[in-house]
């Protein structure tokens, strides 16, 4: 079978010999990887799973039994427009590039790079899930994210592959090198060398960490660079998907908690075999934390020359704004200098990292206040919060100083003494881990966690999801 | 637009005369034959017109009159030798006009030296007045410097006193590293405007000899005959004559009978096509001889020399010129054999140095020279040279077609750069004998070998070529040209300092940095008051 008949793709690849050829000496690489670092124990089980064969509305939710090794990767990005236009930045009117402007070069094969980096790192800290899930359900789920991430791989391998000549293919190469947590040879990003080895941190971890992503998505979705913009695209219609299970799971969690406090009012949560608020508010707050260092520094002049370029622009920069230059805007944000938090105004442009975080706060915000609502709906007095965007950072302006989880500048000692008090501690750790029992019996669920509201594509939840 | 094709017989500034062995070129500026308005050429000061003229005379002594063995450089105006540069010519100019005049005028005084030291043509300055600026260091580029004493006329260089600037043409470099004067004794000499009379001149060392007013041609004779008795019989032959290039000019380019330079002004580069040589051209002096100026390899480089000044002073928004080569390697390599077989004979001589000079001229060229090597290209001896010239090589590794580079004899040390070393050697300074391995490597080097000894910089294949080269060539377009300058110049020449380099170096980081500064051109700036009622008032904070 020739390569192109292989890999379902909207990109031309049978007639693209210079793709193809990349792609041929990649394909088995990427296969080896899948094999060594995709998910362990679950490489030859039939697992029900959603595959994108075409981009019609038909085509990209296509389920069925399959493998995953055999899974179809494939390549698809969204329909061009016609007359598709840069749409913001300095350039905003001209024609959208079709190739990448040589000027660029460098600066948007690092973009590609950073986002490709996120994919098979996710897949890597997840690999061993597979061995505690709390029902067939949800695992899987956790196998429609992995191989989605893999997908997602692919697609920016096609970037790199199509666009950016032989440096893109050793980026690609260096893609399938790097490993999350390898000290040697660590992810780009730290927030994808954290572990993730209990179903908790899993949940957080597509709630919060994956949700960058779709910011990230989002603003380069906008991008005058036509292939990566129709790219992004379409990956964000299976981020949603990887959301969904974060939100939700994470929303299950809690309102199991509750639950179980409803019913057993004088009983530590501990007793009966649930995850009390304290661990999982410190939980949120690993999480959250990290995933804000993935927007960058606050005042970045990368994000300005990216917007200047034309290259990246900010969150539904079409849908929500109708000026696209923002050459005189300026921004507030509080930073600190000789010791205290003062106001800095900074232009607009070198502000946009922030700007993007500010919407990503805002959708966890919403998040939040619905499992808040699970809580009191089941009559338990509890409210779960996010901390401050200051709290526990570790790149930008916050980064190297300290701060409680409302934001207050606080001594390095102070931190390290509260410190398990507002992160999880290694017995935070050990507890949850002590819940991880694989529930694999169609239908059954584990007890540290509510059952779904409904089931998979109008499949019921006692559904054989995988084929054990 | 700039021509740089002139002859003789179209000079306005200059008298070229003979005397058998001698030629006496005379220096009689008109001052309203001007290349630009706004400004008087008086006192025998020039513009760029007036040193094209003399490049061209230089030029022309050394192929059309191999008899001659001493040139007396002299003035036609009474008591004045020369003043130099315009000063209201280069306070009118643009600042990229500035500096490629100035290179100009040191290629054309390298050209002297070149001269005299490889064509046994003597150059002698005969100052019968006043030589200042400029005027002195066209005679320091002389071998011997005669000055008239009349009480008056005096040498000075006074553009640091008077203009806030530097002597533009090698002046300084010259008085100590040629001449050898003291350096505390050039430093009162460089700051002294009105300079100095013949005795001290002589006593520092900054003249040969001095000749009262009477007395002044009878020394200059005895001087040069003295000269000819040394040199001896030239032995030389006839001359040949060098032909008007006979360019087509269009809005989008160049076209020579060898030499295609076509412009893409959007995108601020310039293809540059040499076209190599016919099969069988002839191996012979005599046949060589009878060709002429008609012969490959003295066309071919006269009109890239052409060309690239084109570029340098007509086409400052070209930022990037990619060269290519067109032609069969074994017919480059012929003609490379018979000019190494005949390297002894005065015109092939003089045809490798000619052909070294343009090389040099683009190793100091400030744009970007991107070299790709494709399929029918003969990247080959003598135009190899252009691959190893450019800032960077790309070559076609395709291995369904013939894509090949070669060396001959002529890489090995007969086109040296200015810093004295060959290209190869330049290229491989941290491996000397690598130089050496790629003349052991036997025959011609595919695109794989090329890029394994070092000689290319990437070997993208069949499928990557286009995007390659399309990248590379928005991405060097788009950074800034005066950092790409700079950079160049710091890369291109490796090793030793040798007069050359350092008057380019000097030139390019020292007066160019002057040129731009409010203490020389603000409104304020001595070069802005000169002549002026005004005085100049200085921003008093060394750097």
């Amino acid at each position: 079978m020739e390569l192109y008949e292989r890999i379902p793709n909207n990109v031309n690849l049978s007639e693209d010999k210079r793709l193809q050829r990349a792609l041929e000496k990649w394909l088995p690489d990427y296969l080896d990887w899948w094999r060594e670092m995709g998910p362990e124990g679950f490489q030859e089980k039939d697992v029900w799973l959603r595959t994108a064969v075409s981009v019609e509305p038909e085509g990209w939710a296509h389920f069925d039994y399959v493998r995953m090794p055999d899974y179809r990767w494939g390549i698809f990005l969204k329909p061009a427009e016609r007359d598709a236009r840069v749409g913001f930045g300095d350039n905003c009117g001209a024609p959208a590039y079709q190739e990448v402007p040589g000027e660029f070069r460098n600066p948007l094969r690092r973009i590609v790079v950073t986002q490709a980096d996120t994919e098979p790192a996710s897949v890597e800290q997840q690999r061993l899930l597979g061995q505690t899930c709390p029902s067939l359900y949800d695992l899987r789920n956790l196998f429609q994210v992995n191989v989605e991430e893999g997908r997602h791989l692919w697609a920016m391998v096609y970037l790199l592959h199509g666009y950016f000549g032989r440096d893109g293919r050793d980026e690609a190469d260096a893609l399938l090198e790097r490993r999350s947590g390898n000290p040697d040879k660590p992810r780009i990003l730290e927030a994808f060398n954290q572990p993730c080895d209990d179903w908790l941190n899993f949940f957080c971890f597509t709630m919060f960490t994956d949700r960058d992503g779709k910011y990230q998505l989002s603003a380069l979705a906008e991008s005058g660079f036509e292939p990566l913009a129709r790219t992004c695209q379409f990956m964000l219609t299976e981020e949603a998907h990887h959301l969904f299970v974060g939100e939700t799971g994470v929303g299950r969690v809690v309102r199991r908690t509750a639950q179980l406090m409803k019913e057993n009012r004088n009983e530590d949560v501990r007793s009966l075999g649930g995850i009390p608020f304290d661990i999982i508010q410190r939980y949120f707050n690993y999480w959250y934390s990290y995933s804000l260092d993935l927007f960058g520094g606050e005042i970045s002049s990368n994000a300005a020359d990216f917007f200047a370029a034309g290259l990246k622009g900010r969150y539904q920069e079409r849908k929500k704004y109708t000026e696209h230059l923002i050459k005189e805007d300026a921004f507030t944000l509080p930073v600190v200098e000789d010791g205290r938090l003062i106001e800095r105004v900074v232009p607009m442009r070198n502000a946009l990292n922030e700007v993007l975080r500010g919407e990503y706060v805002r959708d966890c915000v919403r998040a939040l206040e619905r499992w808040n609502k699970y809580i009191a709906d089941e009559g338990v007095d509890h409210q779960l919060t996010l901390p401050s965007t200051r709290f526990h950072r570790h790149v930008g302006e916050y980064a190297g100083h300290f701060f409680d989880v409302d934001g207050s500048l606080i001594a390095e000692e102070e931190f390290e003494r509260r410190r398990d008090e507002w992160l999880p501690a290694a017995e935070d750790r050990a507890y949850v881990r002590s819940l991880m029992h694989p529930v694999t019996e169609p239908g059954k669920i584990a007890n540290w966690i509510a059952p779904p509201a409904t089931g998979i594509k109008g499949k019921p939840f006692e559904f054989e999801y995988v084929r054990l | 637009m700039i021509n740089f094709e002139t002859s003789p017989e179209q000079y306005k500034h200059w008298k070229l005369t003979f005397d058998g062995a001698v030629a006496t070129l005379s220096m009689d500026v008109q001052e309203d034959e001007t290349l630009a308005e706004g400004y008087k050429l008086k006192l025998n000061s020039y513009d760029l017109g007036v040193d094209i003229e003399l490049s061209d005379a230089v030029q022309r002594l050394r192929f059309e009159h191999p008899e001659v063995r001493c040139v007396v450089v002299t003035s036609l105006k009474p008591r004045i030798f020369c003043a130099g540069a315009n000063i209201y010519m280069l306070g009118t100019s643009q600042h990229g006009f500035k500096v490629n005049f100035c290179k100009f005028t040191n290629e054309t005084r390298c050209a002297i030296e070149d001269a005299s030291r490889h064509s046994g043509q003597r150059y002698v300055a005969a100052l019968n007045g006043t030589a200042s600026g400029g005027g002195y260091e066209l005679a320091i580029a002389c071998d011997e410097i005669y000055l008239v004493d009349d009480a008056v006329s005096a040498v000075s260089l006074p553009e640091v006193p008077l203009l806030g600037v530097l002597p533009g043409t090698g002046g300084l470099t010259r008085l100590v590293d040629k001449r050898k004067v003291r350096r505390d004794r050039a430093d009162v000499f460089s700051t002294l405007a009105e300079g100095l009379k013949a005795k001290r001149a002589k006593e520092w060392g900054l003249i040969d000899g001095s000749f009262p007013t009477s007395k002044f041609q009878e020394g200059i004779g005895e001087r040069v005959q003295k000269i000819l008795d040394e040199a001896g019989e030239s032995g030389a032959g006839r001359g040949i004559e060098l032909h008007p290039l006979d360019v087509e000019v269009t809005a989008d380019g160049r076209e020579y009978r060898h030499v295609t330079l076509k412009y893409n002004r959007e995108g601020r580069y310039a293809d540059l096509t040499m076209r190599g040589p016919e099969a069988e051209l002839p191996t012979g002096a005599d046949e060589i001889g009878e060709l002429g100026d008609s012969y490959w390899p003295l066309r071919a480089y006269r009109e890239m020399d052409d060309a690239l000044l084109h570029l340098r002073l007509n086409e400052p928004l070209i930022g990037l010129v990619l060269l290519h080569t067109e032609g069969e390697i074994e017919n480059v390599l012929a003609v490379d054999k018979a000019l190494v077989e005949n390297r002894d004979h005065r015109l092939v001589r003089e045809i490798i140095l000619h052909v070294a000079r343009v090389l040099r001229r683009l190793d100091l060229t400030a744009k970007s020279f991107f070299a790709l090597v494709e399929p029918g290209s003969c990247f080959a001896g003598n135009l190899l040279e252009l691959l190893l010239a450019a800032d960077r090589g790309y070559m076609l590794n395709d291995p369904e077609q013939k894509v090949e580079l070669a060396l001959s004899e002529l890489n090995a040390g007969a086109l040296p750069m200015p810093n004295g070393l060959t290209r190869l050697q330049s290229r491989f300074l941290a491996e000397p004998e690598r130089a050496e391995e790629v003349f052991e490597h036997a025959g011609r080097f595919d695109a794989e070998e090329a890029d394994g000894a070092g000689l290319v910089t990437f070997a993208p294949d069949d499928l990557d070529w286009e995007d390659e080269i399309r990248v590379a060539v928005e991405e060097r377009t788009s950074l800034s040209p005066d950092a790409l300058t700079g950079m160049e110049a710091s890369l291109r020449f490796a090793g030793p300092e040798t007069t050359d380099t350092k008057i380019y170096g000097r030139l390019t980081a020292w007066q160019n940095w002057i040129f731009q500064r409010p203490n020389a051109v603000g409104p304020q700036g001595a070069l802005t008051n000169y002549g002026k009622p005004t005085q100049p008032q200085f921003d008093f904070r060394r750097t």
